[in-house]
């Protein structure tokens, strides 16, 4: 058993390709349903514009211009906007009271909400303004849109949060790493509560054509729902999705204090680089298996403990197999696997919290959802993976893979309360 | 040249537009900072709203002396 003290899960929110919360998200992904969809229409006229060969993303269900108020909306970039929409599902779901009524102390309240690219699309919308229009064109708040801290920084001007504000920047890996960073801080003693997750909204031209030259997006465009299909020999890239997930983590003796719904514990993680390959993974997986086993150690767990890896497996060639291996030489043979950007596609920064809330939930429910388009799996695999409809099965400990560009790899394990 | 009612009518729908404040609510009497709780980034803003729209120039030292709504439309009605 761990000696480290006890870290919860009090609230949860997300906006998704699949829904504009967890529980909308949730039920699509146990129905199989995919959040992935042609996108040379008119909101998109830049795919057909520059002839890109991918026409194909996982755009949001619900855009959050549809649920925030108008004027905070308009203040933020969309990356902004997604993090925000999740936060007040995530702090609602906490009970943690209105601002000004809060059950915890603004100096004891942390927010670690990290993104992958952050604000880009204000970016080149003011420089479109700035070129075209001139400097008073430009708006003043050019910059607090575009900061990759903007997420995390609005989100903390929301709660009033003062007991600090971080925003991790570690590629696809960022979600997950903001999560295994307020377990730190909460096991620091050093704050009470803390607002933790990612966000990304990047679906445009020079991010879509930044993957397609590093090869790594699918092309399946005739079959946009088939495209995205970890561990299956057929896979030819990833789905560029959008989207933001935040948990609410409480010390485990404040959130008891409280009488908090505790949803289940982030019992561990941990954090390695590869120093290896500026995007390639390293092809063993040393640095990813090293990750996960020290979220297990950190979880005082037992390799043999885990029964399920929520799978980072985006869909591309070297990736998946890479994984498996490690999770094979940190784990061993029994965990069960899923892939949730099956149906998600990969939404970069936000993914690794978005899939955590899918972890915990899987503890929770005692269901893994399938991995959509899984028909037949990759000989190197050699691991069983979820496909075809949800498996039921009871489950102590899962762990949730995150790994980015720039050799990230962070593992986080959930437990039940 | 528009009278200070229609410069008012005009100024008060950019204040909705930055800052969400309904027209009502924008009367000339009232402090941007104090009463209508206006940031110095949306006070750009409606500034450059205010010199397209008004066609006047509302230079940075200027803008920092417009205190209250009235301010501003006495200051568009004697600059247009």
């Amino acid at each position: 058993m761990s000696t480290t003290p006890d870290v919860v899960v009090t609230g949860f929110g997300a906006t998704t390709p699949l829904g504009g919360d967890v529980a909308s998200t949730w039920e699509a992904l146990l129905a199989g349903r995919s959040g992935v969809r042609r996108i040379d229409d008119a909101d998109h006229e830049w795919v057909e514009r520059h002839q890109l060969p991918v026409k194909i993303a996982a755009p949001l269900a619900v855009a959050p211009t549809e649920v925030l108020p108008r004027v905070q909306a308009r203040r933020l970039d969309r990356c902004e906007q997604v993090a925000l929409v999740a936060a007040k599902e995530a702090w609602a779901h906490a009970g943690l009271g209105d601002r000004g009524n809060m059950q915890v102390e603004p100096e004891r309240l942390a927010v670690v909400v990290g993104t992958g690219i952050g604000g880009a699309v204000t970016l080149l919308d003011q420089d479109d303004l700035l070129e075209n229009g001139g400097l008073r064109k430009v708006s003043p708040l050019t910059v607090p849109m575009l900061m990759p801290n903007g997420p995390a920084a609005w989100i903390g001007i929301e709660y009033g949060a003062q007991g600090g504000v971080h925003a991790p920047v570690s590629a696809c890996a960022s979600g997950a790493e903001a999560l295994a960073w307020a377990l730190r801080l909460l096991r620091g003693g050093e704050v009470d509560v803390v607002i933790a997750g990612g966000a990304e909204a990047c679906i445009t031209g020079i991010t879509v054509a930044g993957f397609v030259q590093a090869r790594t997006l699918s092309q399946r465009n005739d079959e946009p729902e088939r495209a995205s299909r970890p561990f299956d020999v057929d896979r030819d890239g990833f789905v560029l999705g959008e989207g933001a997930g935040i948990m609410i983590l409480e010390r485990a003796e404040f959130a008891k204090a409280r009488g908090a719904t505790v949803h289940g514990r982030l019992a561990g993680a941990g954090i390695t680089s590869d120093a290896y390959h500026i995007t390639g993974p390293e092809p063993e997986g040393v640095g990813q298996s090293r990750a996960i086993a020290a979220a297990v150690r950190s979880a005082g767990l037992e390799p043999s403990d885990i029964g399920h890896v929520n799978c980072h497996a985006t869909s591309t060639v070297a990736g998946d197999v890479g994984e498996t291996r490690a999770v094979r030489k940190a784990l061993g043979d029994h965990p069960i696997l899923t892939a949730p950007k099956s149906a998600l596609g990969h939404m970069v920064g936000a993914a690794g919290a978005v899939e955590s809330i899918i972890t915990l939930l899987s503890v929770k429910e005692g269901v893994i959802p399938a991995t959509l388009n899984l028909e037949n799996l990759d000989p190197g695999v050699e691991l069983d993976v979820v496909a075809g409809e949800p498996r039921k099965v009871d489950l102590d400990a899962a762990v949730c893979d995150s790994f980015g560009f720039g050799g990230h790899n962070a593992a986080v394990v959930f437990t039940s309360p | 040249m528009a009278d200070n009612t229609e410069i008012l009518s005009g100024f008060a729908e950019i204040v909705e537009e930055v800052a969400g404040i309904d027209t009502a609510e924008v009367t000339t009497e009232k402090s941007f900072v104090d009463d209508l709780d206006i940031d110095s980034l949306s006070m750009v803003e409606i500034a450059v709203q205010a010199e397209d729209k008004f066609g006047v120039k509302i230079p940075d030292d200027q803008l920092a002396e417009l205190k209250t709504v009235g301010d501003a439309v006495d200051y568009i009605a004697k600059n247009q």
